[in-house]
């Protein structure tokens, strides 16, 4: 492992987890009445299509 | 009370999260990435890879979640109807289109992909010495790569039960919707994916050196073996071309799925912050665990032999990770832990897969959710079965990805970007992205995604086809010590092959040569008639070119893979009548009547 190595690993894997830990912060931070109804990850879509899908 | 609420609260909202990341992880992070990173610089990759997040990903991302949740307000939810609504031309639904063809025909074979994990993880947990013994023997047996159509020949060892297996859980699960069918199977999958990754990357990285005789194998090795700069890399576009297709490939940019998404969202349900939570949790699980796992455990084990495996994902996930788990103490757990996850991470992808197409049914014909579940079965299993069937060099499946995994994702992006920065507008773009953002979004994006992003897509994609496309003939090395003896009709002589080996050059065992059109060439071919080498007689001795095939020679010199192109081109052509068919049922309907013209 060189010094340019050591360089490119930590600041790529040190700026990704600075950016996750971001998102983290502010979602969890978020105020509690909305935190539920809007942010919503794609498994949890509601396509209204399913109860009458027949 | 209140604490109670604040737990539930957290709870949720950390499932949210982890919901996020489920569709955004998947076969990329962990097998695609690392590989493409070794073969362009090591280190030296992340400099286009990073400018291409920040250039490409994340705004077109937001771009497709911002135009996803616009035209979902206005109560279309495919990608026909949501470019119509986006640009008012008939022309748009047609461009629609290429968001369906896009994610089945990915599907047809990420699905067979994704089997192959189940079925090593099922494996690992059974017990096979075959895999311990010949990693490469054991896959080529299991995926069929020898010949066409032995997958489905009882008794032979192939996978093909599996992919039965993982085909109905995909539609077993999508049957019953998005949120229904998974929600509990992900709410397990994705913490659970977490954890397995997580353990996968402790125990690598706590390896040491295990085998003393050879100290350099050691995980400071490993690493750098992935992670050192190879400056000189940053000056071959070909460099920056994968850098930009790796970041659209894991981002799932111009796949037609965010965008089908998004549409599902209301107005006061934030996409800017989903976008960026979206991204920078699928950049976790690349750069952090696919960056610092995959590689570097198959440097420990296998040393400097680990770079032949680095052009390909397959060489790398289903060939050196098994002979890196063989060597590793309580190697068949840990086989069985990474399989598994990657088998997560690949069936929580290629649900998102299928919902475009359902939904364009849905809209585009007035029929209800298992219809259009049914019918989306009966199609994507055809592909299946094609790509299963033509199994032999895996040439159906390479044909699959290259022109609609690589090249039809480049064209969707460019027009997805076209439409965002000039059709919908600077101005509309930076004030609907706000609506219900809990982040802001800087004036800039808008800037680039108008004029910087289709400027750099348009130069990836003329770089691409300029490579890929036509074929290249590189200069290895000009042999001096051959006689006109040894180059002759037939098997390689043995000169011949010595004199190839000073210019280390490996020659199959089975290579013939025979003279080309032109007077002075002679071609080597291997085992399948197809040209490794061209060498040609100069005053100074024997000029050896590598010869690269490309993609329009492929289609020309293999049936099998002329036979996948004219079905791609058949799935295309049917779901581009569907969506004139759709065109016209809507015109009928009035459906656009009401929006303001673009």
């Amino acid at each position: 492992m060189t010094v340019g190595g050591w360089i490119v690993m930590t600041v790529s894997v040190g700026t990704v987890l600075a950016l996750a830990a971001f998102c983290l912060y502010r979602v969890l931070t978020l105020p509690p009445v909305d935190v539920t109804e809007h942010l919503k990850g794609p498994l949890d879509i509601d396509t209204q299509d399913t109860l009458d899908a027949d | 009370m209140a604490e109670q609420n604040n737990r539930e609260q957290w709870g949720s909202r950390i499932g949210v999260i982890l919901a996020v990341a489920g569709s955004a992880v998947g076969l990329g992070n962990f097998l695609r990435f690392p590989g493409t990173a070794a073969q362009n610089g090591g280190g030296a990759f992340m400099l286009p890879y990073f400018i291409s997040l920040l250039v490409l990903g994340i705004p077109m991302c937001w771009a497709e979640w911002t135009m996803g949740r616009y035209a979902g307000s206005r109560g279309c939810n495919s990608a026909p109807a949501i470019f119509t609504v986006i640009w008012r031309h008939p022309l748009a639904k047609y461009l629609g289109g290429l968001a369906l063809v896009i994610p089945l025909v990915i599907y047809m074979y990420y699905v067979l992909i994704e089997s192959w994990c189940l079925g090593y993880a099922v494996t690992y947990l059974t017990g096979s010495s075959q895999l311990a013994a010949d990693p490469s023997a054991f896959f080529g047996n299991f995926v069929g790569i020898h010949e066409n159509g032995i997958i489905y020949e009882e008794g032979s060892g192939h996978g093909t039960w599996l992919l039965l297996v993982v085909f109905v859980l995909n539609f077993s699960l999508i049957y019953r919707g998005v949120s229904k069918g998974i929600e509990r199977f992900c709410k397990i999958a994705m913490p659970l994916m977490l954890v397995l990754g997580i353990i996968v990357l402790v125990r690598v990285l706590t390896l040491g050196t295990p085998d003393p005789a050879k100290p350099n194998q050691n995980v400071l090795g490993g690493l750098g073996f992935m992670w050192n700069p190879k400056p000189d890399a940053l000056l071959n576009p070909a460099t920056w071309l994968a850098a930009s297709g790796q970041i659209f490939f894991s981002l799932s940019v111009g796949f037609g799925i965010i965008i089908n998404y998004a549409s599902y969202l209301t107005k006061k349900d934030d996409v800017a912050l989903s976008g960026l939570t979206s991204c920078s949790m699928n950049e976790f699980f690349e750069v952090c665990m696919g960056g610092l796992i995959t590689l570097p455990a198959a440097f420990i084990f296998l040393g400097l032999n680990a770079k032949d495996f680095t052009g390909s994902s397959f060489s790398l996930g289903f060939q050196a990770l098994p002979s890196v788990f063989a060597r590793m103490p309580a190697g068949e757990m840990f086989g069985a832990l990474w399989f598994f996850m990657l088998f997560l991470a690949a069936i929580t992808s290629s649900i998102s897969m299928l919902q475009p197409v359902i939904a364009f049914l849905e809209e585009g014909f007035g029929l209800k959710r298992h219809a259009s579940v049914t019918i989306l079965g009966v199609l994507s299993a055809l592909g299946c079965g094609f790509v299963l069937y033509f199994s032999k060099g895996l040439v159906a499946l390479d044909t699959f990805d290259f022109w609609v995994g690589s090249v039809l994702i480049l064209v969707l992006a460019l027009v997805q970007a076209l439409l965002y920065g000039w059709a919908f507008g600077m101005q509309r773009g930076h004030q609907e992205i706000h609506e219900g953002a809990h982040i802001r979004v800087p004036w800039l994006i808008q800037f680039m995604l108008k004029w910087v992003v289709p400027i750099y897509l348009l130069a990836i994609f003329a770089g691409f086809c300029f490579i890929n496309l036509p074929s290249h003939d590189t200069w290895k090395f000009t042999a001096t010590g051959l006689s006109a003896n040894g180059v002759a009709e037939g098997a390689v002589s043995d000169a011949l092959r010595d004199q190839l080996a000073l210019g280390k050059l490996s020659i199959p065992a089975e290579a013939t040569l025979r003279r080309s059109g032109e007077a002075a060439d002679w071609h080597m071919l291997d085992g399948g008639g197809n040209v490794l080498y061209i060498l040609r007689a100069k005053h100074s001795g024997w000029e050896v070119y590598a010869h690269e095939m490309g993609y329009i020679e492929k289609i020309g010199s293999s049936p099998v893979a002329f036979a996948a192109l004219w079905f791609v081109i058949s799935i295309l052509a049917f779901l581009l009548l569907m969506v004139h068919i759709a065109g016209r049922r809507w015109q009928g309907q009035g459906r656009f009547e009401h929006l303001p013209a673009a």
